[in-house]
């Protein structure tokens, strides 16, 4: 896959968004502290920038090998084979550490920048799953493994020419398999490693008692979690374009309407989530308005840049309508303490995105592209991450002791709370 | 009965690639990704039980 060339303006425009695009990171880093208890809010935040710093400096050393973006090829370099005449590209074959970015197109770098945010992103996803009980030390390690295999084989897959994107030219399905904004190699990625993280953690203390339904353990802080979503738009703007121009090559012309099918696929998650939850509960729930407000955005990643500002509604109406029942079904009958509600909102609304970009495509086989590539998120990379995270959960233990539960993640990590001067309430659990 | 249905997920992945490979006409290959990815499904609800069994047993 050879690139066109980028003008001036399209790669000031990119850099500028690119930029911005962290803003998305920001905004669900406060989301998911509001959504943890107060006494583990330090913890959330530190851990946050830790894996910003850890997914970055793996992924420089190792993933952006893997990832196969460099030397100046955005994609087609990597491992092959054979299989019924047809060549699979399974893993990118760029220098280590870097090597050749300076000599390396616009085009690539900027990709290579994107790359960089995109795995921040989506080792961070499960940091908000694992809150009140996953241990720092852990959640780097498990960010590390992500940032130097999970992710640089799905982004080589999706994005730098890997058998997912040749699917259009090997098997006439569509344009290949597509994801511009990141919704199958960032947010289901991140959500089904929440999941395993969920699963190998195991719930909070005294979210699921030996007798009656779940406990409500709400989050310490709305304003936080509101005005991530704030921050979180400004981001997803950026991202959603930004990936468009990158793996798309979309024309300038069209990325007003990838933006507004941005905002419009929020807004119809949120205002489907806000009537949901009014009718279930009697009044509109914050936390679940946030989710459905993020579910939107995580759908519009898969297909902003592809649909029309109706069908971007449209989606967002289906993803507001997803996430509180989904939220209310996975805690209530399954059993899952999901804090952030990570596995809704990032890997049902990545998923639901998916679909929507193959179901409203004009081009034969698009669809069957998008379900190849979901096959793929399922199939293989949810065992994958599991096993990784089982086997990193011998080495480092995930779950915190159940002292340090007791008493709070800051206090047991850090040595002090995130608000000293607050009364910490007791907790009724351990009576 | 957790790790089995993790170890039938991979399955209905390869029933996808499969159909890639085995149908070249449209219908049949779509309706055989369907099929995998309903055995991926499967494999996943498996899963799931098996997790909902565990946490029976060490409610808190």
């Amino acid at each position: 896959m050879t690139p066109n060339p980028m003008s001036d303006a399209a790669f000031t425009l990119t850099l500028a968004l690119l930029i911005l695009a962290p803003l998305a990171i920001a905004g669900v880093a406060l989301i998911n502290t509001g959504l943890g208890r107060s006494r583990s809010a330090a913890q959330a935040l530190l851990g946050n920038l830790a894996i910003l710093a850890v997914t970055a400096i793996v992924f420089a050393l190792v993933g952006a090998a893997l990832t196969g973006n460099l030397p100046g090829t955005a994609g087609g370099a990597g491992h092959t084979f054979q299989l019924a005449g047809k060549s699979w590209n399974w893993l990118g074959a760029a220098p280590f550490m870097l090597g050749g970015l300076g000599s390396a197109p616009p085009q690539s770098q900027l990709a290579l920048l994107f790359e960089f945010m995109a795995v921040a992103f989506a080792a961070m996803v499960p940091w908000g799953s694992g809150a009140d009980r996953w241990r720092l030390m852990a959640g780097c390690a498990a960010a590390a493994v992500l940032a130097a295999l999970v992710f640089p084989l799905l982004a080589h897959w999706v994005w730098t020419g890997g058998w997912l994107a040749q699917l259009g030219v090997n098997f006439g399905l569509g344009a290949g398999f597509v994801d511009p904004g990141g919704a199958a190699t960032v947010h289901v990625l991140g959500g089904l490693s929440a999941l395993a993280v969920i699963w190998i953690a195991g719930p909070r203390k005294g979210k699921f008692p030996k007798e009656g339904f779940a406990t409500a353990l709400p989050g310490h802080n709305a304003v936080y979690i509101l005005f991530g979503c704030l921050l979180a738009l400004v981001g997803w703007l950026a991202w959603n374009v930004a990936g468009a121009i990158l793996w798309l090559h979309a024309p300038l012309a069209s990325l007003a309407v990838t933006a507004v099918n941005t905002l419009l696929s929020a807004a119809g998650a949120v205002a489907v989530t806000f009537a949901v939850t009014q009718v279930r509960f009697g009044k509109p729930d914050a936390s679940l308005c946030a989710n459905g407000w993020l579910a939107g955005l995580v759908a519009s990643s898969a297909c902003a840049a592809l649909l029309s500002p109706g069908e971007a509604l449209f989606v967002g109406l289906l993803a507001g309508i997803a996430t509180p029942l989904l939220v209310e079904l996975l805690e209530l009958a399954v059993s899952i303490d999901d804090p952030s509600g990570a596995i809704t909102v990032h890997a049902a609304g990545g998923i639901l995105g998916l679909l929507a970009a193959g179901i409203f495509s004009s081009q034969p086989g698009q669809l069957v592209a998008q379900l190849v590539g979901i096959a793929a998120l399922l199939g293989l990379v949810l065992p994958l991450v599991y096993l990784l995270f089982w086997l990193l959960n011998r080495l480092v233990p995930f779950r915190v002791d159940p002292d340090g539960e007791r008493i709070g993640m800051d206090l047991h990590e850090l040595g002090g709370g995130a608000y000293p001067e607050f009364v910490i309430h007791r907790d009724e659990s351990y009576r | 009965m957790k790790y089995a249905g993790l170890l039938v997920m991979p399955a209905g992945f390869f029933l996808s690639i499969a159909a890639l490979l085995l149908f070249p006409s449209p219908a049949p290959r779509a309706a055989f990704v369907v099929c995998g990815l309903a055995v991926e499904g499967l494999g996943l609800a498996v899963a799931v039980r098996g997790h909902m069994e565990a946490r029976g047993g060490s409610r808190s």
